[in-house]
């Protein structure tokens, strides 16, 4: 075993794992409001990504500096995110609030595909490099050879999303409405909070993150595609029922478990059954674990 | 008086202008970074506000009819074509026709035709198998295509190394599908319906990714070529007969699934699938074994994706892993959604519109599948049950008494 080798692949699933814990958040937060799996999830994430790539190439043509650049690219891939996550909610996801919980899934679905599509026919459907956002950070340079510096902030930022959204969940009343919106919608109702606003925050919410777990990985990994949200929003979707769906932290430790668990099997098994080991794992944990590894038991009631 | 068309008016304006906000970077810039240059399309923007506009203001009218017939008792009102079926002298005769149709189709219109007359029935018979599990078990299986693909799979293969003929691996391709049914059934038989989805989805994928990486068995993703079509006693048919041949086997075959599915949906095993899907616990608590029925839908709903497997290597000699693409299974789900989950009769009428009609308009082509994900959409927000929705069979009660408790 040599050390270097492992260092570096712990290191790589990290910063999967990051990703992950950014697109899981948007999936188990949805969840534990409207017990509903967001397939389109993983499209906001690309919409996130192919904005970003578009905002970004047209100020650099415009001359604008490498900080500014990356402010607005950022903002606008935020925003726009934001916006799509707000309007799918509203189009696909509410008149429905409801009918049986196939039907929602089903609209889901349709969402993804249609999302998937539409940036496919407006823009294109071949790879596009994707500019690095992120530049040497001079100070970062002697560490460079062990980890790459888009690696760091990939890291950093994720913990600062982290430690925000637990304190917007924890102490602020948004966070305590979407927690009682959570626990019971009807009662929620009753004590004067609006439920429907508190879902849309919800979306709006899992979508920046999701915008911003694009914007990472495309500047990690260079180039984007139409494609890009699918796999990446089933495997954080894997992660969130790994810790637990419907809860936060679990999201998070699910996705680092993922994330590192993956980039071992890549790393000392095979690189070309590496999404079949994520599927398998999801599998086996729904069969023993099916509450995750932080999640509660849930009875069925009639 | 005017109020309520200014207000109609004013709402569609937001709605318009706020599509144009939403779809600005994706719909009207496109830029090249190779070139370095940037594409400004401003008329996107403009047909996406006109379209917005309209399209809002129907929104918004089909939604509240909607409501209005929701607040209406939900009055059991069948739909026309509903009760031209259920009119004997009617039915049997177009019954009648439709099938004489189908027999001289191959011999009015040419091979290319009869073709695309052969996929769309393997689209009817893989729609009416994904019927059996989410329209009548009401089990979401997001990976019904792997299935398929151990069908297909298994005729080029069995060809291959055993020279196994078209007749003896149809069953055996429809016995596979089972038997991959209830391995797939079997782990996931404790799962609610979202998992489920999630868990067939990932099933799906992994046949698929298995299929492209092992090399020697699958011979990975070159695929596998000439696959040979069916024989008819031995004799040597031209290319143009033996389409004819295959057309007319698919064709006894959806004859035979429709047959099998009609009674199965009256037999104990149908109406326990139904049971189990409008309430699990209820259907426990009546003594019915859940493991065995879902497990039954499983199994069944795969047999057909087998046999369809089979006939669509025969048809195009040529199978690898990209015809099995998850996005497979979402179009067999989206035939299944648009025609009436559970309706036989929809679910044939779906699958031959939305097979055949983006076949026809052949400019309409690319926008195939983004026009699949807003059927999927509409479908389930303004007609869950489908084009022709599925009638269920209900006891009426016809006496005085209970009429007097109702009003």
């Amino acid at each position: 075993m040599n050390p270097e080798y492992l260092t570096a692949l712990i290191l790589g699933g990290l910063t999967r794992g990051s990703i992950y814990a950014l697109i899981a958040l948007g999936y188990t937060m949805v969840y534990g409001i409207i017990q509903l799996i967001n397939f389109a999830h993983g499209e906001i994430y690309m919409i996130g990504a192919f904005t970003g790539l578009i905002v970004s190439t047209v100020l650099t043509m415009h001359g604008m500096p490498g900080f500014g650049v990356v402010f607005f690219a950022a903002a606008a891939a935020i925003i726009y995110a934001c916006c799509y996550g707000y309007t799918l909610e509203k189009i696909a996801y509410k008149p429905l609030r409801h009918a049986p919980r196939l039907s929602v899934l089903i609209s889901a679905i349709g969402m993804s595909l249609f999302f998937q599509n539409y940036v496919l026919l407006a823009q294109t459907s071949n790879f596009l490099p994707f500019p690095g956002l992120i530049p040497d950070f001079e100070f970062w340079k002697p560490y460079s050879h062990v980890m790459s510096a888009t690696e760091l902030v990939i890291i950093v930022t994720t913990a600062i999303v982290m430690v925000l959204l637990t304190l917007l969940i924890k102490f602020t009343r948004i966070g305590k409405a979407m927690r009682a919106t959570s626990q019971d919608k009807i009662m929620a109702s009753l004590l004067g909070i609006n439920v429907n606003q508190i879902i849309s925050i919800t979306f709006i919410v899992g979508s920046a993150t999701a915008a911003i777990g694009g914007l990472l990985i495309a500047s990690h990994t260079g180039q984007i595609n139409a494609y890009m949200g699918f796999l990446v929003g089933i495997k954080a979707f894997v992660a969130a029922v790994l810790g637990g769906i419907g809860s936060i932290p679990g999201a998070v430790l699910g996705a680092f478990v993922l994330g590192l668990s993956e980039s071992v099997f890549t790393g000392y098994v095979s690189s070309d059954y590496e999404d079949v080991f994520a599927f398998l794992i999801l599998v086996l944990i729904l069969i023993f674990r099916p509450s995750g590894i932080l999640g509660r038991d849930q009875t069925q009631k009639v | 008086m005017n109020m309520p068309v200014l207000n109609e008016i004013k709402k569609s304006l937001i709605a318009a202008i706020w599509f144009m906000f939403l779809t600005f970077p994706i719909m009207v810039i496109k830029v090249n970074t190779i070139t370095r240059t940037i594409d400004w399309r401003w008329k996107n923007m403009m047909y996406t506000g006109i379209g917005a506009f309209f399209l809002s203001a129907v929104w918004r009218y089909m939604l509240r009819r909607k409501e209005k017939n929701q607040n209406a008792l939900e009055k059991e009102g069948l739909s026309i074509v509903q009760k031209i079926l259920q009119v004997k002298t009617f039915s049997i005769p177009a019954t009648v026709l439709l099938l004489i149709f189908a027999i001289v189709f191959p011999h009015l219109f040419s091979m290319h035709q009869t073709n695309i007359m052969i996929s769309a029935l393997i689209y009817v018979m893989l729609g009416l198998g994904l019927n059996i599990v989410v329209g009548l078990a009401g089990l979401l299986d997001l990976g019904y295509v792997a299935f398929f693909a151990v069908g297909a799979y298994a005729y080029a293969l069995l060809n291959l190394h055993f020279g196994l003929g078209f007749w003896t691996v149809l069953p055996v391709g429809g016995f596979l599908g089972a038997v991959f049914g209830i391995l797939l059934g079997y782990p996931v038989l404790r799962l609610r319906g979202d998992y489920l989805a999630i868990v067939t989805l990932g099933f799906g994928e992994i046949i698929r990714i298995i299929l492209e990486n092992w090399n020697e068995f699958s011979f990975g993703p070159a695929g596998i070529a000439n696959i040979p079509k069916p024989e008819l006693f031995g004799l040597d048919l031209s290319l143009s007969a033996k389409t004819i041949y295959l057309y007319y086997i698919i064709v006894l075959l959806v004859i035979f699934t429709v047959f099998v599915i009609n009674r199965l949906t009256d037999s104990r095993i149908g109406r326990a699938w139904i049971a189990l899907k409008d309430d699990e616990i209820a259907c426990q608590a009546m003594g019915i074994d859940k493991a065995k029925t879902k497990l039954r839908a499983f199994a069944l709903g795969a047999t057909w994706a087998g046999m369809g497997g089979v006939v669509f290597a025969a048809k195009t000699a040529f199978i690898n892993p990209a015809s099995f693409t998850i996005w497979e299974s979402v179009i067999i789900l989206c035939t299944v959604v648009a025609g009436g989950m559970g309706s036989i009769v929809g679910v044939i009428c779906g699958a031959l519109l939305l097979i055949l009609l983006p076949e026809y308009l052949r400019d309409f082509g690319q926008f195939r599948m983004i026009t699949f994900g807003a059927v999927l959409v509409l479908m389930m927000v303004f007609r869950p049950g489908g084009m022709i929705e599925n009638v269920r069979r209900t006891y009426q009660f016809k006496t005085g008494e209970t009429n007097d408790i109702h009003s």
